[in-house]
């Protein structure tokens, strides 16, 4: 059994925690708001100590550089960081109800550059790039042999007809009667399959969480294993 | 104006970046014209800043929190000792990570540098709450399938035998179980059927569903770059 003060507090906390499979507790209500208490702190401390402290005080204070690295070179200052520093001011006014109105500037910029750099991207590597995924084997797979791979394309061939059902069961704008809708429920069965596998990998994600923690108790803490 | 405003920062800043994308090339430094050279700012700088407003979000929730908080113990609403619980581990956190405690000496190095307090509270109830918390989900997620995917119909029963058979191919217990197949029938052992939904059916839903997330992306900024959307916050 281990004799560090950290491992027996984290198997408390974790016991805490798993104690919400008996029912709602003190002891799992005690683990969860000291969860929140400092999953809130240490995220703060590291979006000023990551972020914040080198892309905005240092840059506006070049000599702040030598306060974490006494042996830094000074950058050039940059005043315009004061933009984003007085919109992230305004942010805060989010908390006197008479001035909420003007955290909206700040969150229309988030929401202005969001876009502004996701629309690009996500017609390249999203849109064309999946399309080219699709189509660029072509039908016919060929073996090393030189023939050709019968296998792979009859994969490649459901692959190309279940991306194009899946996408037409997208198309809401028609009716889904017929030939067309045929094509349309196929794409749904389609994408109920990849929806099972996702399914699948977040239980399995879970589950090795679980075994992770099942092995701190078993090893770390109680030495058994 | 209070809309207004909010509705043209959104407009301008999205535009500049999208035309940034275009005007901007890989090897543009600071030899390039002027005009390039505004487009290769705010291409560099803007995900900056936009991180910047993300610390700002974080303090400001970090200021609404001990707000509830400090309210409910002051007024002994219902649980309030917990609320003191989430204030005492929130503030010393701050402290601990804010002033490097148990690091190098005064404010030098890495906030995570070895003998840090904050590896500490990382290391001992951060990484073990969350991976508990998230631990739990394993079983409500497996109760919550079983309600959601029962053979009520076609397409539930098909996404319950595609989690079914992924999971057990990616166990043992699926080896074993479809060991006894020959070999002229090996298509049909669990594990690699598992392998041909993950690069087949599961690729083109994917995919599918990809395309679909990029020509909404295209529609939505459009219509919100147009000042048709009310992405900004407030009433629509």
């Amino acid at each position: 059994m281990s004799t560090s003060l950290e491992i027996w507090v984290s198997a408390a906390l974790t016991l805490m925690v798993m104690s919400f499979l008996w029912r709602d507790n003190p002891f799992y209500k005690f683990a969860e708001h000291l969860f929140v208490g400092v999953s809130a702190g240490y995220l703060m401390v590291m979006g000023f100590w990551s972020t914040l402290w080198p892309n905005a005080i240092v840059k506006l204070v070049p000599t702040a550089a030598r306060v974490t690295d006494p042996t830094a070179a000074l950058p050039d200052r940059e005043p315009l960081i004061l933009i984003p520093l007085f919109l992230g001011c305004l942010m805060l006014l989010r908390l006197w109800p008479r001035l909420s109105w003007l955290a909206r500037w700040p969150t229309a910029f988030a929401v202005g550059t969001t876009l502004g750099y996701n629309l690009v991207r996500s017609v390249r590597s999203n849109f064309l790039e999946q399309i080219h995924a699709t189509v660029a084997p072509g039908l016919w797979i060929s073996s090393a042999s030189g023939g050709v791979d019968w296998a792979a394309t009859l994969n490649q061939l459901l692959l190309v007809v279940g991306t194009a059902c899946a996408l037409a069961y997208f198309t809401y704008t028609r009716s889904g009667r017929g030939f067309r809708g045929g094509v349309a429920r196929s794409g749904l069965l389609v994408l109920m399959i990849a929806f099972g596998a996702s399914f699948a990998y977040a239980v399995m994600s879970r589950i090795t969480l679980l075994v992770g923690r099942l092995q701190f108790l078993l090893g770390d803490w109680l030495g058994l294993v | 104006m209070k809309r207004l405003i909010p509705r043209v920062i959104t407009s301008v800043v999205g535009i500049v970046l999208i035309v940034s994308a275009f005007v901007v090339r890989p090897g543009d430094d600071g030899g390039a014209a002027w005009p390039v050279q505004a487009f290769l700012y705010v291409d560099r700088n803007f995900s900056v800043w936009f991180g910047i407003l993300a610390v700002f979000a974080f303090i400001l929730g970090g200021a609404s929190l001990l707000k509830n908080h400090v309210s409910k113990v002051l007024h002994r609403r219902r649980d309030w000792p917990y609320s003191v619980v989430t204030l005492v581990s929130f503030v010393g956190v701050l402290v601990i990570g804010l002033f490097k405690l148990g690091g190098p000496p005064g404010l030098q190095g890495e906030v995570t540098d070895p003998g840090a307090w904050l590896l500490v509270v990382f290391d001992g109830l951060y990484d073990p709450l969350g991976s508990a918390l998230y631990a739990l989900l394993a079983f409500f997620v497996a109760s919550a399938a079983y309600r959601a995917f029962r053979l009520r119909s076609l397409e539930s029963s098909i996404l319950l035998v595609s989690a079914f058979v992924v999971l057990l191919g990616r166990t043992p217990l699926g080896t074993w179980l479809s060991d006894f197949l020959p070999r002229s029938l090996g298509f049909l052992r669990i594990d690699t059927f598992s392998v041909w939904i993950m690069s087949v059916p599961n690729v083109a839903g994917q995919r599918a569903i990809l395309i679909g997330i990029a020509v909404g992306v295209v529609a939505l900024t459009l219509r919100i770059l147009a000042g048709r959307g009310d992405a900004e916050g407030g009433r629509s």
